[in-house]
């Protein structure tokens, strides 16, 4: 009796966790289906289906605009940072040389930086450069996180492997760019994929910056595009728009972190850096 | 590779491997001082000035001015003047530390809890650990607002539960409140990072050998001693850690206050008043004393923990 009481008690908690977990999430799409006064009618489950909201949402050209923006500015990013990663984080691995640990964590110490101390000198630099209101001016300024979360995390990924293919590689007389291109590359992908996609989703979530470094509706990326949703008033919140707006920015990162859990909860423990 | 390589060639092949190593960093160096150091330092001698948004190369140097000034009127009166006698940063500083200290603790205990229960074996396991990533994955933003909508004072189903519960009696404006402002802000916070400390917590617990677990049952030790003596004591380490990395997080916050509670300023943190002066108000030497000071707080912080030792950092490398 008091085993099957324990059991109940135990699976109570664990559907309190799901539920919790997943009921905001739930609770935007059965909004997002609503339109009207429907939307002012508190429901638990569904009641309506009406998919005007995600047409609104699907046919203001900025939304697509602000989408297409943080596609082009998290992969360019994410793509500079893995390029400079991949050899950086050899050398920080597998050489040994005075002041590594040193640069270790120097390189660690940058990611904790918080945002702010840089954005007065990040704000003159995007504007000497010319940038301001332009998708590269995030796409340097991410740099900032997403390079020491990279060069970090590929760093335990390939202290790890060991030294018996290295060796080899410098019997036969392989210079260290073809041990980096050819030995390690090719066993790194699944480290690469896993850390791209950290570093895709911190820089596809990004808000300050976002927010200071752009000021036309047509610059914004998706963050700052749902935060400036609005009506005319704080009354006139569309609220429907909003939530269809939301899902549909959410639902492929959701797929993609589904598909990938196991090997985002590895990384996110190796680089102990919240993605 | 044992006796064959001459001294002369192990010390070039060593030599040729650190030139290359040098090179490889190089490039990687040279972004980071770019979008980091620079601007970082740039910002630090922005707050000795009186450079405005408008003008940033017209600043004059005004030395500790933005932080701490006084003047003496001819009354004999003093007047202090600067941010570190500015009550609207001293309230900023308080809602920070405030903000870090509960939302950081809430998450640890949280987190254990769902990583204790993750760690168990039961039916389902893998459906619930993909559920606890869903407020991971969505971002801040994104769940700022569905928040920001289920809190609601008029249409908010939080409200409608609380009232069928019979919690409260009247429907509470959460996010215009005073009082509720940072209750809110903290529910959100707690809501979205949780999972992040459950998956720390849980994979500290993996490590943990099962056999202690089993001597222990051998022995008849109640559970719950266990937890105190062995369990907690052995995730110790990984437990700090993240600790750390929340702590860091949570002291520079921004996204999530700038939107569900925006100009509260029950709520205002650090970074959102320093990016207010900065952006907003036309304050920007200000405003960089402000984010100055955020980092010296949180380089203080980061400091104290390297020097306590708490982190092994370059220790596995060097072996």
């Amino acid at each position: 009796m008091m085993r099957y009481l324990k059991s109940v008690a135990f699976y109570a908690v664990v559907v309190v966790i799901v539920v919790v977990s997943v009921f905001p999430f739930y609770y935007a799409i059965i909004t997002s289906f609503k339109t009207g006064t429907a939307l002012f009618s508190i429901d638990y489950l569904p009641t309506s289906f009406d998919l005007s909201n995600y047409r609104g949402v699907l046919d203001s050209p900025n939304f697509i605009r602000s989408v297409l923006n943080s596609v082009l500015i998290a992969g360019a990013t994410v793509g500079f940072a893995m390029f400079l990663a991949v050899t950086a984080s050899y050398a920080l691995a597998r050489v040994r040389f005075r002041g590594r640990a040193l640069l270790l964590m120097s390189i660690l110490a940058v990611s904790m930086f918080p945002q702010i101390a840089v954005l007065a000198g990040l704000f003159e630099l995007v504007r000497f450069l010319g940038i301001y209101n332009t998708p590269w001016a995030m796409i340097m300024s991410y740099t900032i996180f997403t390079l020491p979360f990279t060069v970090w995390v590929l760093t335990t990924f390939m202290r790890d492997l060991p030294l018996e293919i290295e060796e080899a590689a410098i019997i036969d007389g392989a210079t260290p760019w073809d041990i980096v291109s050819k030995v390690f590359l090719p066993l790194m992908w699944p480290a690469l994929v896993t850390t791209g996609l950290l570093a895709f989703i911190g820089a596809w979530n990004e808000f300050l910056f976002a927010l200071t470094f752009t000021a036309s509706e047509s610059q914004r990326t998706v963050p700052v595009a749902i935060a400036m949703l609005s009506g005319s008033s704080e009354f006139e919140m569309p609220w429907g728009t909003l939530m269809a707006a939301s899902v549909l920015v959410t639902v492929p990162l959701i797929i993609l972190v589904l598909i990938f859990q196991r090997k985002i909860v590895a990384g996110l423990t190796a680089g102990g850096v919240k993605g | 590779m044992t006796a064959t390589p001459t001294v002369p060639k192990g010390r070039s092949l060593s030599a040729q491997r650190k030139r290359a190593a040098f090179w490889f960093l190089v490039p990687m160096l040279a972004a980071l001082l770019f979008v980091a150091a620079w601007p970082l330092f740039r910002t630090i001698y922005f707050s000795f000035t009186d450079t405005s948004l408008t003008s940033l190369y017209d600043g004059k140097w005004i030395g500790f001015d933005n932080y701490l000034s006084y003047r003496q009127l001819s009354s004999g009166k003093v007047i202090w003047r600067g941010t570190l006698v500015d009550p609207a940063w001293w309230n900023a500083v308080w809602n920070t530390v405030r903000f870090a200290f509960v939302s950081v603790a809430l998450e640890t205990v949280l987190g254990l809890m769902v990583a204790l229960v993750l760690h168990r074996n039961f039916v389902g396991r893998g459906w619930v650990r993909a559920a606890i990533l869903i407020p991971w994955a969505i971002p801040t933003i994104v769940s700022a607002k569905m928040w920001a909508w289920m809190l609601n004072d008029q249409f908010g189903i939080i409200n409608d539960m609380l009232l069928r519960v019979g919690l409260i009696d009247a429907k509470i404006a959460w996010t215009a409140n005073i009082e509720t402002a940072m209750i809110a802000v903290l529910i959100v916070d707690v809501w979205k990072t949780t999972p992040f400390m459950a998956l720390l917590c849980l994979a500290g617990l993996q490590m943990i050998p099962k056999d202690i677990y089993e001597a222990a049952k051998v022995d008849g030790i109640s559970a719950l001693r266990v937890f105190w003596r062995v369990t907690l004591p052995l995730l110790k380490p990984a437990l700090m850690v993240a600790v750390i990395f929340r702590s860091l997080d949570a002291l520079r916050v921004f996204d999530l206050v700038y939107v569900l509670t925006p100009n509260s300023k029950a709520t205002k943190t650090m970074s959102v008043i320093a990016r207010e002066n900065l952006i907003e108000f036309d304050r920007f030497a200000y405003g960089s004393a402000q984010s100055t000071l955020l980092f010296a707080l949180i380089a203080i912080f980061v400091s104290l923990y390297i020097w306590l030792g708490k982190m092994d950092l370059g220790g596995k490398a060097d072996q």
